[in-house]
């Protein structure tokens, strides 16, 4: 087995909520999660909206918000992961690739964003190079983000993991938006980074991409997480231990049943879960 | 009920492109037509023209022979979008949202479809922040399942949903068309669920 990249001990992360009057509690998004990811792997978190997988990804990057707490222990390249040290591997070995637009700096041109300022001659050549190999021209760098497609803009977050060497990308829902032959794309620049030798943590909430792309999928529901297992192992229902993963899968439209009287049975599940874990 | 768009083009405001050039389109009501076509190839922009939100700058889209616009009232048309956030009034309780539903008031069906849909009592105090995006939608869908409806057009409405949920509501959803013979016009990113779901494939490209 290849070393391991990213351990994720425990995990939890909370937020103060403000109650009636002066009252306040801890509310728990995230609770004792654990999670390895290995150099070379691919390793995909999939939940819905709510389940706690965004704040999974700035925990380990260092950037909760000030009202929010982490609990447990990360673990990057062998040691602790402090808050410190990711804000100084943050670029370096330690990348986050965000969801969407609003991430890029409005009144920055994108050249600058991906590059720092006054980049080096050897770094403009690698920024070329690695826009020329993501479809980019070279003019692009000089745009601003509104001046680009949404598909563009996508392809420069995944630039600015590329630059340096990155021992671990997490990419935040890299493909919403995309249609099916962009997100194919945009994973396939995934693999090559893993097949590079960087762990990487996709975190989506489309489990179909996530079992073309991944090695181990974990499945996240409420903040907690229900099920870890191969991508493999999810061809068929009954390797699966949860009934929220088993429906999931059944929920996959290639497995529907297109004469039935119903599509595909997923019962009473997300009443059940809602009253299990609360949401 | 037939909804027909006829060679119709469309571009938006005084753009140069051409959004949509010379584009047809049949449905019948107790037909299920999914729409696959390239991105950018303008779906959404043909959905909204087929919905009466949009009048194309050519070509004409008739409603049993009438031109859309020429109907009153309710339209027999209705639209479902991607983002059911962008879609309900944000300051207005959810309730609301079921108001806009074209149903007499002691309609019994009104009450079974948000029975079928999940809806329960609770969200309809909440406001629209207050509720996951696959809650929301579910209120959409059912306001536009009035009792006029007779084509229902739907946008990508479960791209953002979980697995779980988009399998709940399309569930409900084709249940709920075969038995009213409603149309379907449906556009997704999913070829596997428009095959599933629907009676006719339209390729456009």
């Amino acid at each position: 087995m290849e070393k391991e990249i990213l351990g994720i001990e425990h995990l939890s992360v909370s937020f103060i909520q403000y109650g009636k009057g002066l009252t306040k509690r801890w509310l728990y998004a995230v609770e004792d999660l654990s999670l390895l990811v290995h150099a070379g792997e691919i390793v995909a978190v999939v939940g819905s909206s709510g389940s706690g997988k965004s704040l999974l990804a700035h925990a380990v990057m260092g950037l909760l918000p000030y009202n929010g707490r982490m609990e447990g222990k990360i673990w990057f390249d062998g040691e602790p992961l402090t808050q410190k040290r990711a804000a100084k591997l943050r670029g370096r070995e330690l990348f986050l690739v965000p969801q969407n637009v609003s991430y890029l700096d409005p009144l920055m041109r994108v050249g600058e964003q991906v590059m720092g300022k006054r980049p080096s001659p050897s770094l403009r050549d690698t920024c070329r190079k690695v826009f020329a190999g993501y479809g980019l021209d070279a003019q692009v760098g000089e745009k601003y983000p509104f001046q680009l497609s949404g598909g563009m803009i996508r392809r420069i977050l995944i630039s600015t993991a590329v630059m340096g060497t990155p021992k671990l990308v997490i990419a935040d829902e890299p493909t919403p938006g995309l249609h099916p032959e962009a997100a194919r794309r945009v994973m396939g620049h995934f693999k090559e980074l893993a097949a590079a030798g960087a762990g990487v943590l996709l975190i989506t909430h489309d489990l179909e991409l996530a079992l073309m792309t991944a090695d181990r999928v974990a499945v996240l529901y409420g903040g907690r997480m229900i099920e870890e297992a191969p991508a493999s192992v999810f061809t068929d229902e009954t390797n699966l231990t949860h009934a929220y993963t088993r429906a999931l899968c059944r929920s996959m439209p290639k497995n529907w049943d297109a004469d039935g009287e119903r599509l595909c049975d997923t019962g009473d599940i997300l009443l059940y879960m809602r009253k299990e874990y609360g949401r | 009920m037939r909804l027909e768009a006829r060679e119709v083009s469309f571009r938006y405001g005084d753009g140069k492109r051409k959004v949509l050039d010379r584009v047809s389109l049949t449905v019948e009501s107790e037909e299920r037509i999914g729409l696959i076509a390239p991105s950018g190839f303008g779906k959404t922009t043909l959905l909204k023209l087929l919905a009466g939100y949009e009048r194309p700058n050519s070509g004409e889209v008739l409603l049993d022979g009438r031109p859309l616009t020429a109907y009153k009232g309710y339209c027999p048309v209705q639209m479902v979008w991607q983002h059911p956030e962008l879609s309900v009034n944000p300051r207005r309780r959810l309730k609301t949202v079921l108001l806009e539903a074209d149903w007499e008031k002691e309609a019994k069906d009104r009450a079974r479809i948000e029975k079928e849909l999940g809806i329960l009592e609770e969200w309809k105090e909440r406001y629209p922040a207050e509720v996951s995006g696959g809650e929301l939608q579910r209120f959409c869908i059912a306001r536009a399942l009035g009792q006029r409806t007779r084509i229902f057009l739907a946008d990508e409405i479960t791209t953002m949903l979980d697995l779980v949920t988009q399998g709940e509501l399309w569930n409900f959803l084709l249940g709920e068309l075969k038995r009213r013979r409603i149309g379907l016009v449906a556009v997704s990113h999913s070829p596997e669920l428009l095959e599933k779901v629907c009676s006719r494939i339209v390729r456009l490209d």
